[in-house]
């Protein structure tokens, strides 16, 4: 097996909320470039907040600490600027939440209009088509770029939240949850679209749904009370786990 | 992105954030200035005399200052004035205030209990002077003079939005599974919300009130117009009548009576900010 | 009691705000009748004579007017910059910690000091400066009144405006950090559009208080009957020229101070029903 150089490495990350409780423990864990790498467990095992932790989310609330090192492209994002960070670290969240007071238009731009960047007409315009398209929204949206984002059905708003944060063009998308407040059929939609996405771009899903990561990811974690388990190729991992926690919560028998 | 933009971002960030800081600490200044102020300059004022005895005449205090003895009497008058109009002014708008609010909370979409309640909102933004021109002409004008009735009546007029929203608020936010068991059990409506509803709602009820009194106790212009003052300790409520903050308006027109200003001051502000603070205090520990 | 007579004693009760409404409105523009029908309502309006001589009464409201709204709006423009902070302060940067919640204290025991004091206070204190300061040479006048107003407006803008930015989703706050935004870009660029509504309801509303206060400002604007023809000269308030003459005014000049009062009333219900229209609608969306 060819050795790639990880894109992301959790070093014994670990993230507590006070000195008692553990939401995270220890975990290690490289991530290759352009793969869709789904994180399952159980609710409370500590899944999304990993994930939040590798785009520095905890820095906004006090009392959550993490410990141990995050790489990425071997720098350890734990000792960087949070805001330099999040723009090479994109995130998705669960529910898809377009700024209301923006058009379609400047919602993709968002990114750039909070970090102060100027760019030009012709810029603008290439950003919103490249990414509008990257994401599939471009044919449904193109008319109606100047109305407000929230005007769009859930899946068309999550798509935007998508496309939001590909304009920064990060290294890493991390997403939460992204569909389970979507119906089957745009769920459906942005599963394609995460098949397309990483060929530009590596993403980390947290997911509830399993279905959906044997779909769409090509490794996997299983997390279970804030330890890794099981970290491995998708299809393996289905068909032969090497756990026992992972088969029960595979085989239905957990969470 | 360049390193010296984002540190330029950074430090923007931070600049932000001091200066909120800074300003929101700066409102604390004028705070304790005022407090400060009113206490070093009426401390030495308060003394037993100065609660029981009434304001000095003028012509007193002035030979008081010229013998350089201090001014002799203090604000009897206008605490018993205060709590002779408070009082009425109470009894009349807490049950009024009560039972309109219970109206606003039983009819939230009748189209009556709408415009009772922007009439409410209406009478809440009314300036007090204004209030002061209407009881002049409701009650002082018929009455042929200034009383302790019509200055009672001017902070019922105050009071009365303030219990109804409190009342219509409390009422609100009860569990409606409340009132629905008090109903199953075979109560009536009156019933149901005299034995449950505002027992209920007491806490909450009980704070507005005590908040529409710390709200109207220290208003003048109202009463400048109706109560008028007076310089003896009255309890007749058909006479023109005193109040603290009309002593203070008082003493602040007359160069003779000035040194009595401040402990004057202390008494309202410190009667007003206790009853402010207990009612908070109150309305925190009753939400828990 | 049967829930028929019940609901027949709540409506009664609640017949009192119509009554006393009405019986405001009414007896306003009675007793201010004579005083319109003599100079004519936009005479009165527009005119700026403030004459108590017998035989050569002249009364106009537009000195008041125009005292009223340079106080408020200069009370605004000062409020603001105190205001705006307190409100990100307690609704976003320390939201829910001890230092919110004493500040928070703070602004609700200045919203409970009487008014009265306020004016002893500007008179006493912030007057004296603002003559040592060379500002104006007598101290009082509309810059002093706006100033004491100002502070009493504070809470009340603070604290509405605190509920609007408390109420933006954290969604929308989290979103915009993931995209890299400092703290006071998100405030900037997300709290603020989209408070904003609420924010700015929240300063008519205070608008609302302070065309009205009554006392501060008689104690500081210094009382003149004329045009301040800057901040620093002095002047009077609709609020302001009724507290000083109506003890002492009779027949047509009552009718006149009355007829400011029903001016005061109108303008100050018109300002707090769009504020209340406003802020309704900012929390809805």
């Amino acid at each position: 097996m060819e050795s790639v150089k990880p894109i992301l490495e959790f070093r014994k990350t670990c993230v507590s909320y006070t000195k008692q409780t553990m939401a995270v423990k220890y975990v290690s864990a490289a991530i290759e470039k352009n793969t869709i790498t789904a994180i399952m467990g159980p609710s409370g095992c500590g899944k999304s907040t990993l994930l939040r932790a590798a785009n520095l989310m905890h820095n906004l609330y006090q009392n959550i600490r993490v410990d141990g090192e995050i790489l990425l492209n071997g720098e350890n994002i734990l000792s960087m600027e949070p805001i330099d960070v999040r723009r090479r670290v994109g995130m998705v969240f669960q529910r898809p939440a377009p700024f209301p007071t923006m058009s379609i238009y400047d919602n993709v731009l968002s990114g750039f209009a909070l970090n102060g960047i100027k760019l030009s007409k012709a810029e603008k315009d290439a950003t919103v088509e490249r990414c509008l398209k990257s994401v599939a929204l471009w044919d449904e949206v193109k008319d109606v770029l100047n109305k407000k984002g929230t005007f769009l059905s859930g899946g068309q708003q999550q798509r935007l939240c998508i496309a939001r944060a590909l304009a920064m063009k990060p290294d890493v998308l991390l997403m939460d949850e992204p569909t389970s407040a979507l119906d089957p059929i745009a769920t459906k939609h942005i599963e394609e679209l995460l098949l397309e996405l990483q060929k530009e771009v590596t993403i980390l899903i947290v997911t509830h749904n399993m279905g959906q990561a044997k779909r769409i990811s090509s490794k996997s974690m299983f997390m279970y009370l804030g330890e890794l388990v099981e970290y491995g190729d998708t299809e393996a991992m289905f068909s032969n786990p090497a756990d026992e926690r992972t088969r029960a919560y595979l085989t239905g028998k957990m969470g | 992105m360049t390193t010296t933009k984002i540190k330029s971002r950074l430090a923007k960030d931070k600049l932000m954030l001091w200066s909120i800081c800074l300003f929101a600490a700066l409102t604390a200044v004028p705070l304790l200035a005022i407090l400060g102020e009113v206490l070093l300059r009426g401390y030495d004022q308060l003394s037993w005399q100065f609660f029981t005895e009434p304001t000095p005449t003028a012509y007193k205090a002035m030979k008081a200052i010229e013998a350089g003895e201090p001014i002799p009497g203090g604000i009897a008058n206008g605490i018993v004035g205060t709590m002779i109009m408070l009082g009425m002014a109470v009894v009349f708008a807490v049950p009024t205030g009560i039972l309109c609010g219970a109206y606003l909370a039983e009819n939230t979409k009748n189209r009556f209990a709408r415009i009772v309640s922007y009439l409410t909102d209406l009478l809440q933004g009314t300036p007090s002077v204004i209030i002061g021109i209407i009881t002049y002409i409701w009650v002082v004008v018929p009455m042929k003079g200034y009383s302790a009735i019509a200055g009672s009546v001017a902070l019922f007029i105050m009071m009365l939005p303030l219990i109804i929203r409190s009342t219509e608020e409390t009422l609100k936010i009860l569990p409606a599974s409340l009132k629905e068991a008090g109903l199953a059990l075979g109560g009536n409506k009156a019933r149901v919300m005299l034995k449950v509803q505002l027992p209920a709602a007491f806490g909450g009820i009980f704070t507005g009130v005590l908040l529409a009194i710390s709200r109207v106790i220290g208003e003048t212009a109202p009463l400048m117009f109706t109560a008028l003052g007076c310089s003896l300790v009255r309890w007749s409520i058909d006479k023109p009548i005193s109040a603290v903050p009309l002593l203070i308006w008082e003493f602040f027109n007359d160069p003779n009576l000035q040194e009595l200003i401040w402990g004057a001051s202390l008494f309202l502000l410190l009667f007003v900010l206790t009853l402010n603070l207990t009612a908070k205090y109150l309305a925190k520990k009753w939400n828990q | 009691m049967s829930d028929k007579l019940y609901k027949a004693l709540l409506f009664l009760t609640a017949l009192i705000m119509p009554i006393v409404c009405g019986g405001v409105v009414y007896a306003l523009v009675t007793d201010a009748y004579d005083a319109f029908e003599h100079f004519g309502f936009f005479k009165f309006l527009t005119s700026s004579d403030w004459n108590y001589t017998q035989g050569a009464e002249q009364y106009g409201a537009l000195p008041f007017i125009t005292g009223t709204l340079m106080t408020t709006l200069l009370a605004l423009v000062f409020c603001i910059p105190f205001s705006l902070p307190v409100a990100l302060f307690v609704g976003e940067y320390f939201k829910g910690t001890k230092a919110a919640s004493v500040l928070g204290t703070i602004t609700d025991l200045l919203a409970g000091i009487p008014s009265i004091i306020y004016g002893l206070w500007g008179f006493y204190t912030l007057r004296p400066l603002i003559m040592a300061l060379n500002i104006s040479p007598q101290g009082s006048g509309i810059l002093t009144a706006s100033m004491v107003l100002a502070i009493m407006i504070v809470p009340y803008a603070a604290s509405l405006s605190t509920e609007f930015i408390k109420m933006v989703p954290n969604d929308l706050k989290e979103g915009a950090y993931s995209l890299g935004a400092t703290r006071a870009e998100v405030v900037r660029k997300i709290i603020f559009p989209v408070a904003g509504s609420g924010i700015f309801s929240s300063y008519v509303l205070a608008i609302g208080r302070a065309l009205g206060e009554t006392m501060t400002v008689t104690m500081l604007i210094g009382n003149t009957n004329n045009i301040p023809d800057s901040i620093t000269s002095t002047g009077n308030s609709m609020a302001s020229i009724i507290a000083n003459q109506f003890g002492e005014a009779d027949d047509l000049r009552l009718s006149s101070l009355i007829a400011i009062g029903l001016i005061l009333f109108l303008i100050t219900a018109i300002i707090n029903m769009i504020g209340k229209m406003m802020i309704k609608r900012a929390r809805i969306s």
